[in-house]
């Protein structure tokens, strides 16, 4: 049986070969691409991210990309952000005022407060229940910004680190952490089978 | 809860993990991937990768042991080791680096830590601050450990967190690979200098080294080469800070909950 094929959006901001080695493992083919319109058609699509949210958007929108991920999204057609994946899709953010972002989660992005930040380890994740894809457990995480209350329409997990923060987001076929999953050991591995769709047995 | 981190560290030389004593009179340790899927097996919470030959050959880390450790590992990498530009960080996160960790640059050009924490964001940028006793200042080595800078080293700690580094790793330089533990002075110095979070690293030979480590307000513990030796494993050492009080991820996936 062939693996199925994930295309990984290349920004050139990005762990890719983090991203990329972690489909790999839970039974995907993965492929980068900054094709707007592979991005557009491709079956399963990872918006990755590690860099800052200004720089960021403005890659997206250099290649043009930004109008394919809101069509494929309007779409439902199944795609998984990560971190500042999840950031760039949200209207705006404190970490990049002035700039747009990609402007389908209606809640701003906020800067942590009141413990440590970064936000830099191991946390828990509270899953909500009714999730397709989502469960609780221990994720890695990596981040400064984060969504301080849960948008309409979304399911949203939940994280506490001084207050609590939006950890995930899902609604159809989107999926969108705040965490890095392709870090997250066993837990990120299963996320993506699960978001992604995979076949066959488990290999995490 | 954010859990405490226990962090192998893999010093590489030329393909291979190599610990000295005070970034000296190297010794072979082992073949770098074996060594980080035992140590992601024992449930460690990351692993840091420092190539402690590239500062002094004027290039970057070496690119094919990172993206070898990269293929088969689920847990955060940080790579270090001659970083010097925008690109250095580049080639480091395509091949395989979650995360990138400076030094000797920084120190010559302050500046890079503003220009790699604008394109990166801060999250991705460590300062690794090897801090030597200077009467009773500490100051900062540079050159993998060979040079005095002349910095005082809470003062460019500082420095560094204003320019947006989001880590400190913090390494005693006069206790590297001697045994004799963390020197809890210093760490307590960086602590208190700064927000970010912070690794303690340097001198661990015992339990008790680690635990001390914590107390003394470390985000994160580090050590090298009692893992590489097994005179205890990352599992063990887990059991004795949670035993201590602190939150730790007890692989596979299961935690305290203080």
């Amino acid at each position: 049986m062939s693996r199925p094929e994930v295309l990984v959006v290349r920004t050139g901001l990005a762990n890719l070969a983090a991203v990329r080695a972690g489909l790999e493992r839970a039974g995907f083919r993965a492929r980068t691409s900054a094709s707007p319109r592979a991005l557009e058609r491709a079956a399963r699509v990872v918006l990755p991210g590690v860099g800052a949210f200004g720089p960021a958007m403005a890659e997206l929108v250099r290649h043009g990309l930004d109008e394919s991920l809101r069509a494929r999204i309007a779409a439902d057609r199944p795609t998984l952000a990560i971190c500042l994946g999840l950031q760039l899709l949200c209207a705006r953010s404190a970490e990049s005022p002035g700039v747009a972002g990609l402007g389908l989660v209606r809640a701003p992005v906020l800067r942590l407060g009141g413990a440590r930040v970064p936000h830099l380890g191991w946390n828990r994740l509270e899953a909500p229940p009714g999730a397709r894809v989502l469960t609780s457990g221990l994720v890695y995480y990596a981040n400064s910004y984060a969504l301080r209350r849960a948008p309409r329409g979304f399911l949203a997990a939940w994280t506490e680190h001084g207050q609590p923060f939006v950890g995930a987001l899902e609604r159809g076929n989107l999926v969108a952490c705040q965490f890095h999953p392709e870090l997250s050991g066993t837990h990120g591995c299963a996320l993506f089978r699960r978001a992604l769709g995979a076949r066959g047995r488990a290999p995490c | 809860m954010l859990r405490l981190r226990v962090i192998p560290c893999l010093d590489v030389a030329g393909g291979r993990v190599v610990k000295g004593v005070r970034f000296d009179h190297l010794v072979d340790e082992g073949d770098p991937l074996a060594l980080a899927l035992r140590y992601e097996a024992e449930g460690a919470d990351e692993l840091v990768l420092l190539d402690v030959r590239a500062t002094l050959a004027r290039r970057g880390p070496e690119l094919a042991t990172v993206r070898r450790v990269r293929s088969a590992l689920t847990i955060p990498l940080t790579v270090g080791g001659g970083v010097r530009s925008r690109a250095d960080v580049e080639r480091l996160l395509e091949a395989g680096a979650d995360r990138v960790a400076v030094n000797s640059a920084a120190v010559a050009r302050p500046a890079l830590l503003d220009e790699l924490a604008a394109a990166f964001g801060t999250q991705c940028l460590v300062l690794a601050l090897d801090a030597a006793r200077a009467g009773r200042a500490f100051e900062v080595r540079v050159e993998s450990g060979r040079r005095a800078s002349g910095l005082d080293a809470l003062r460019w700690a500082r420095e560094a967190e204003r320019r947006g580094v989001g880590e400190v790793l913090l390494t005693s330089h006069d206790r590297d690979g001697t045994g004799q533990g963390y020197d809890l002075a210093l760490l307590a110095a960086v602590r208190r200098a700064v927000r970010v979070p912070l690794v303690a690293s340097g001198g661990v030979r015992t339990l008790a080294h680690l635990v001390a480590g914590a107390r003394a307000g470390a985000d994160a513990l580090l050590a090298a080469s009692i893992f590489h030796r097994r005179a205890t494993s990352v599992a063990r050492v887990k059991r004795a800070l949670a035993r201590a009080g602190f939150p730790v991820r007890l692989d596979p996936g299961r935690a305290t909950r203080p």
